[in-house]
C-alpha cells in the first residue's frame, strides 16, 4: 500500500478513506443484521425523507440558531475579556482562579443549575452554552494577548496609531491565529453542549429530536440526523474558516 | 537656540538575577533646533534606551526631556534598530498606517522612488531581504515629517554603495526640510560624515565624554579623504575616545 501512497492525489486519497468507511460500516450491518445499526442506503433513506417532511432542516435551523447566538456572544465576550486579563497583570492574577474554577465545573451542572435557576426557557439555554464556552475562549485569547510583540507595539505608539488603528493592524492580525483556535474548538464544542442542553430542557431542536429517537431505539433516524451535523460543520469549516484563514494568512510565505 | 534638552538623573533596571543595574546616570545633553547630532558610543552602553525614553516609549526614569515651546505635540520618526515593519501589511501599506489619513500618497511615491523600492511597494515584508526592510523602515520615518528624527544605527546591515546612497538622500531631506536628528552609531566614519556634533558616550552608566562639533563645509562631506584625516586629528586630540570604538 505505502509504495502506492505517493502517486495518489490526495483528492483521491480523502475519496478512498471516506469509501473505506462505508463499505466497513455497510460490512459490519450485513454481519450484525438488526436494526440497531441500520446499511448506509437505509440511513440515506431517512435522510432524505426528514429532509422532504421538513422535521430536519425545521430542527436543524433552530439548533444552529442557538449555535449562532451562543457562540457569537461568546467569542465577543470572550475576546474582550482575554484580551483585558492579556494587557492587564493584575486583573489576570485576580480573576485566574475564577477562569480555572469556571473551566472545570462540567457542562452538565451549568446546563441543570440554569434551568432550575432560571426555568426551562431559551434564555436559559443559551445562557448554559455561553457560560461553557466563555472560559475556554477567554483562556486562548489571553494567551495570544500576553505573546503580543512589544516592539511592534511601541513603533504603532512612537507613530501615533490610534487606538483603533493599532487594533486592527497590529492587535488583530497577532490574535487571528488564537481566535481560529478558539473559534474550531468552540464550534466543536458548543454543538455537544447545545444538544444536552436541547435534551435537558427545551422541545425543539436536534438534541430534543435525538432524544425522541432514543426512546424509540430509532438509530437510522439518529445516524440520519448525525450526517447532517457533520455536514454543516464541514460546510462552515470549508466555506467560511478556510477562505478566512486563508485571506489572513496570505502574508506568509 | 535649545530645542529639547535631556537631563537623566537616573536610570535603571532589574536584571535577571535580581540585581539593580545603572544603565543611564546624570545624563545631560541639549539640542539646538535643526541640528545633526551622532551619537557615538560602544554597544550596549545604552544608546537605545536613551532614544526610547525621547520617543517616549520608556517612561521607567528620573529626570525630564523637555522640548521647546513650538513642539507641543512634537512628531518623532524612529527608526529602529531592527526594522520592526508589520509582516501582514504590504511595504506601501506599512509606511501609509505611519501618515494621517488625509495626507497624499504623494511622498509615498517620491520616497520608494528615490530609495528604489517602487517595484516592491506591494511586496510583504517577509519576501525583502534585511537591506531592504531597513529602508522601508526609513521611508516610514521620512515619510511623516518628523520634527525629532531618532535614527538607531539604521545603516548597519546595508552594503556600501546603498549606505552611501542613504546616507545622501537623508542629507539632502534633511537639508529640504530642517529637523533635529539623534543618530546614533559606533562607525566614526559614518558620524563624521554626516553630523553637526559628534558626542562620545562612555557605557554602564552612560554619560558624556566629550562633544566635538564637526567643522566640515556640508558640501565636502564626500571628500573621503577630507573625512579621514578629521578622524585622524579626532583621534590623537581626544585619545580618551579611542577606547569607546
Amino acid at each position: 500500500m505505502t509504495f502506492i501512497m505517493p502517486i495518489v492525489p490526495n483528492k483521491i486519497l480523502a475519496i478512498l478513506s471516506f469509501s473505506l468507511l462505508i463499505v466497513i460500516w455497510q460490512g459490519l450491518a450485513i454481519f450484525i443484521n438488526d436494526n440497531t445499526l441500520p446499511t448506509p442506503a437505509l440511513v440515506i433513506q431517512v435522510f432524505w425523507q426528514e429532509i422532504e417532511s421538513g422535521q430536519l432542516p425545521h430542527h436543524l435551523a433552530i439548533t444552529l440558531r442557538r449555535l449562532l447566538i451562543s457562540f457569537s456572544i461568546a467569542m465577543l465576550l470572550g475576546c474582550a475579556i482575554g484580551i483585558l486579563l492579556g494587557r492587564h497583570k493584575k486583573l489576570d492574577a485576580f480573576f485566574d482562579n475564577w477562569l480555572v474554577i469556571f473551566l472545570n465545573i462540567p457542562a452538565l451542572v451549568t446546563i441543570i443549575l440554569c434551568y432550575v435557576w432560571f426555568g426551562l426557557i431559551e434564555s436559559a439555554a443559551i445562557l448554559a452554552v455561553i457560560i461553557n464556552k466563555l472560559p475556554n475562549v477567554i483562556v486562548t485569547i489571553r494567551e495570544g494577548s500576553k505573546a503580543l510583540d512589544k516592539d511592534l507595539l511601541d513603533m504603532a505608539r512612537c507613530y501615533n496609531f490610534s487606538k483603533q488603528k493599532t487594533f486592527t493592524h497590529v492587535i488583530w492580525p497577532q490574535l487571528h491565529p488564537f481566535v481560529m483556535a478558539a473559534t474550531r474548538s468552540g464550534l466543536a464544542l458548543i454543538w455537544k453542549i447545545i444538544l444536552v442542553v436541547e435534551l435537558l430542557g427545551r422541545s425543539d431542536g436536534m438534541g430534543y429530536q435525538l432524544h425522541l429517537f432514543f426512546q424509540l431505539f430509532d438509530v437510522a433516524s439518529i445516524l440520519a440526523y448525525t450526517i447532517a451535523f457533520i455536514a454543516v460543520i464541514q460546510a462552515i469549516e470549508l466555506l467560511i474558516l478556510k477562505p478566512l484563514d486563508k485571506r489572513a494568512l496570505r502574508w506568509r510565505r | 537656540m535649545t530645542d529639547i534638552h535631556i537631563d537623566i538623573k537616573n536610570k535603571t533596571y532589574i536584571t535577571a538575577d535580581a540585581c539593580q543595574h545603572t544603565a543611564i546616570k546624570d545624563f545631560k545633553l541639549s539640542l539646538t533646533s535643526n541640528e545633526f547630532v551622532c551619537l557615538v558610543g560602544p554597544s550596549g552602553c545604552g544608546k537605545t534606551t536613551l532614544l526610547n525614553i525621547i520617543a517616549n516609549l520608556d517612561s521607567q526614569y528620573q529626570g525630564e526631556i523637555s522640548l521647546a515651546q513650538q513642539y507641543t505635540q512634537p512628531k518623532i520618526g524612529y527608526i529602529f534598530q531592527n526594522p520592526r515593519l508589520l509582516p501582514w501589511r504590504t511595504v506601501r501599506e506599512n509606511i501609509e498606517l505611519a501618515l494621517p489619513v488625509e495626507q497624499s500618497s504623494e511622498i509615498v511615491d517620491s520616497l520608494l522612488d528615490a530609495m528604489q523600492l517602487s517595484n516592491i511597494q506591494h511586496v510583504y515584508p517577509e519576501h525583502l531581504s534585511l537591506g531592504m526592510s531597513r529602508r522601508v523602515s526609513i521611508i516610514r520615518a521620512f515619510a511623516i515629517n518628523p520634527d525629532v528624527l531618532l535614527m538607531d544605527e539604521p545603516f548597519v546591515s546595508l552594503d556600501a554603495p546603498t549606505a552611501r546612497q542613504v546616507r545622501e538622500l537623508l542629507i539632502s531631506l534633511w537639508q529640504q526640510r530642517p529637523h533635529t536628528i539623534l543618530f546614533v552609531t559606533h562607525d566614526l566614519r559614518e558620524a563624521i560624515t554626516l553630523a553637526d556634533r559628534l558626542v562620545f558616550l562612555s557605557p554602564s552608566p552612560m554619560t558624556v565624554i566629550s562633544e566635538i562639533k564637526v567643522n566640515i563645509a556640508r558640501e565636502n562631506r564626500d571628500d573621503e579623504l577630507l573625512i579621514e584625516n578629521f578622524r585622524q586629528q579626532l583621534l590623537t586630540a581626544h585619545p580618551e575616545i579611542k577606547n569607546l570604538l
